[in-house]
């Protein structure tokens, strides 16, 4: 705003130690994205091993052994870490902590978030969390070793466990606080007729998204500290009496439960679920509006679709449970509350698949990305209704087939949809475009190898391998006649590697190089690119916004432009 | 830069930012405890008909009962402050803080006792679920207890000098500890029965 002179603040002030939501959001994303790389690179090195099992590994095999072998209990470590780190470290604080960071002030014609130094503490509580997690790879115990469910009873006596359950004290009290702010953004700072119904969908996925995070971590932090006290002070929270292990009857004050970690467990994690989908479902109905020309196709039922997905994904999340002999009464009703919350992710789907009908559609790199998602997520979500059947997931549980679903969920899913976010904000936060060449090196290659990965996961899983064996399955049976295509995925996995090598390059190449663009280079109608590009520090915009429009006025008839921005006044209004 | 709405209410949302912002941190609260209080439900089912009964007689019910009327006084003084500084009355203000941080610290002395005659009975977390689950909950509220008092010695010491310079801001800010301070005293109400009577 006009009275404020920009006086200089110091460097440290300015990047690091900053309370300025478009930094913070740039922190959490490039934090974000490294440790994507991180949980990547684990998965590599575990994927040696299905390959080629009992083979030393290449280039990297002397940091886990002398011998270069990956042992059961470091692949152990390794898968448990892989998937903490790609949930917990990587997807959640990239498409929340820095998606929602830097855009919803944006697209609310807000000058920051409503707590800016809240939102400081929330990135850095993050780091911290994350600082811990890693720091577990290098004690003497090695890192957390149960999975990233962290089922009792393996979990309370497994090593590495307790850092493990510190690491994500931390980052639960990161993503409360950042939940919190991101909900009294949008409810308080909205610019002047900015209504409702009036907000882009990304912004209602982020207000979904918050509100999932504000009620679900805490059973989970609740749990936390119940294991933690087992491991800690001795008690028998998750721990039965008479537990014996290795042969040996334990030492244990007994009378709890294990059953009760997995009810607390999944309390949160399937919320967690869409909490990893909204926001790229959010960042994918920004981009086809835009690359469509076209308004969305039922913004109102995308609205009330993503709310009504928000509010059942907090009873369904016995359905992870089928098989823990918890009653039949519980599996129907769980599965019944899975069936329904597959209509509010079909409606979505459905409206975003129609918003392509006719459209005379930009096949940009962001596009590319967005496109891609919907069958992606198509194939992740119609595969998971299997699941949701207590007979079908008697057969189905814990096989390959589970990992592969939830991986084309968020996988090809997700991130492909926080990918076309990148893409497409980009020239925002520099000023400059993306190179279009390298964009579409790196998505074709990433499309084709997702699929080689996570689709002979269906055949393996459906032929019975189950997940979570070192060998990947060698010494069963049933697993002969589809153990060969673990070298297709494996290979497949490395490749998906070398894909994002150009991604890489691209985004620091772009910054110098890329294409300068002015401050709406897409066309588009919603505020945030009616900032300056990069936006003001601390304020944003010169002048606040004032909104008139709907989110989506692309192509409407008469008009002489093929889009209205919200702040341009209605006639009338003249 | 100026954030809207940190002190005057929005006019279609009727609330200042800290006052949404507290609702929803204690929304998340409410989880928490849910959490744990769903932890007890599960775990008194799955012990012996009975030993949850049975193995609470060692809790000393009068002492808890004092601590019951300490927080619920604490709660009523916390609300005269802030009615104290809606009527401009900073000496009030003071007095009020300082009787509500008196309250804290007596039943944080209280609950000192009430531990420290379990541990010379050898009575620990690790005893059984019943204590294991009397620990839990009575420590995180202990430290929701320590961690609001924190607070309140903030703004009852150094941090009131906000009043000169902004009396309403200063008001909100006693306001929203305000509500988070009956949170800690309504957690308290649930753990007395489940705890100490049933």
């Amino acid at each position: 705003m006009s009275e404020h002179t920009h006086h200089e603040e110091s460097f440290f002030r300015k990047y690091i130690w900053s309370t300025d939501h478009k930094i913070i959001g740039l922190q959490y994303g490039f934090t974000a994205l490294f440790f994507l790389l991180v949980g990547f690179s684990l998965m590599m090195v575990m994927r040696w091993q299905l390959a080629y099992p009992e083979t030393p590994i290449p280039f990297v095999g002397s940091l886990f052994g002398e011998d270069g072998l990956l042992l059961p209990d470091i692949y152990n470590s390794l898968g448990a870490m892989h998937g903490t780190i790609m949930i917990f470290l990587g997807i959640v604080p990239l498409a929340v902590g820095a998606f929602g960071n830097y855009l919803v002030p944006l697209q609310i014609g807000a000058p920051d978030m409503a707590f800016p130094k809240l939102n400081a503490a929330s990135y850095w509580s993050y780091l911290v969390g994350g600082l811990v997690m890693m720091s577990s790879f290098f004690t003497e115990e090695g890192a957390a070793r149960s999975g990233w469910t962290s089922y009792p009873p393996l979990a309370n006596i497994e090593f590495g466990q307790t850092i493990w359950l510190i690491g994500m004290i931390f980052l639960i009290t990161s993503s409360l606080l950042g939940s919190m702010n991101i909900i009294t953004t949008i409810v308080q700072l909205r610019a002047p007729g900015l209504t409702w119904m009036r907000l882009p969908f990304f912004v209602w996925a982020q207000f979904v998204t918050s509100f999932l995070l504000v009620l679900a971590f805490p059973p989970l932090e609740a749990a936390a500290v119940l294991q933690l006290m087992d491991r800690v002070v001795g008690t028998s929270f998750f721990l039965p009496s008479g537990l014996v292990v290795a042969g040996e009857v334990m030492e244990v004050s007994g009378g709890g439960s294990p059953l009760l970690w997995q009810h607390l467990f999944w309390f949160l994690a399937h919320p967690e679920v869409y909490v990893l989908i909204l926001p790229a479902m959010g960042v994918v109905s920004e981009v086809i509006a835009n690359n469509t020309r076209k308004p969305l196709w039922g913004y109102n039922s995308l609205v009330f679709a993503a709310v009504f997905l928000g509010f059942m994904s907090f009873i369904v999340w016995a359905h992870h449970m089928f098989l823990t002999g918890m009653g039949t009464t519980m599996s129907a009703f769980f599965q019944t509350t899975t069936m329904i919350i597959s209509i509010p992710s079909v409606i979505i789907l459905s409206a975003l698949f129609i918003s392509l009908w006719g459209a005379s559609i930009r096949f940009n790199t962001p596009m590319l990305f967005a496109l891609a998602f919907l069958p992606m997520f198509g194939i992740g979500g119609l595969t998971g209704l299997p699941l949701g059947f207590a007979a079908a997931d008697i057969y189905l549980h814990d096989t390959y087939y589970v990992i592969g679903h939830f991986h084309y969920v968020v996988a090809p899913g997700t991130i492909f949809g926080l990918f076309a976010g990148i893409y497409y904000w980009y020239p925002k936060i520099t000023g400059r475009k993306m190179n279009e060449l390298l964009g579409k090196i790196h998505f074709w290659p990433s499309l084709l190898f997702m699929n080689g990965i996570f689709m002979p996961m269906f055949i393996q899983g459906l032929a019975g391998v189950s997940r979570r064996l070192w060998d990947g399955g060698l010494e069963y049976a049933h697993a002969a006649g589809v153990l060969h295509w673990n070298e297709f995925m494996s290979i497949s996995a490395w490749l998906l590697g070398l894909a994002q090598i150009p991604f890489i390059f691209n985004v620091f190449y772009s910054l110098r190089s890329g294409e300068k663009v002015d401050n709406n280079p897409w066309q588009a109608t919603t505020l945030e690119w009616e900032a300056p590009s990069p936006p003001l520090p601390h304020v944003n915009f010169e002048k606040l916004p004032e909104v008139h429009r709907e989110p989506y006025e692309y192509s409407v008839p008469g008009r002489n432009r093929d889009y209205t921005p919200q702040t341009e006044p209605k006639k009338d209004q003249y | 830069m100026n954030i809207p709405y940190t002190v005057e209410e929005r006019p279609d949302t009727g609330l200042y930012n800290a006052k949404l912002g507290i609702w929803l941190f204690l929304a998340s609260e409410v989880m928490l405890f849910g959490g744990l209080f769903s932890a007890y439900v599960f775990l008194r089912f799955g012990a012996p008909e009975g030993a949850f009964h049975e193995w609470g007689k060692e809790l000393n019910i009068p002492l808890a009962t004092i601590n019951t009327m300490i927080l619920i006084s604490s709660s009523v003084t916390m609300v005269m402050s802030w009615a104290s500084l809606k009527l401009k009355d900073f000496k009030k203000y003071k007095f009020y803080m300082g009787i509500t941080l008196l309250c804290a610290l007596g039943f944080l002395v209280i609950k000192y006792l009430e531990y420290t005659a379990k541990f010379d009975h050898h009575i620990y977390p690790s005893t059984n679920t019943f204590y294991a689950i009397y620990f839990t909950l009575t420590g995180l509220h202990g430290l929701h207890i320590i961690g609001g008092m924190v607070v309140l010695f903030y703004l009852w010491m150094p941090g009131s000098k906000m009043w000169h310079s902004k009396p309403e801001q200063f008001t909100n800010r006693i306001e929203t500890v305000g509500l988070y301070w009956h949170f800690v005293d309504l957690v308290w109400i649930f753990l007395f029965p489940i705890l100490y009577l049933l």
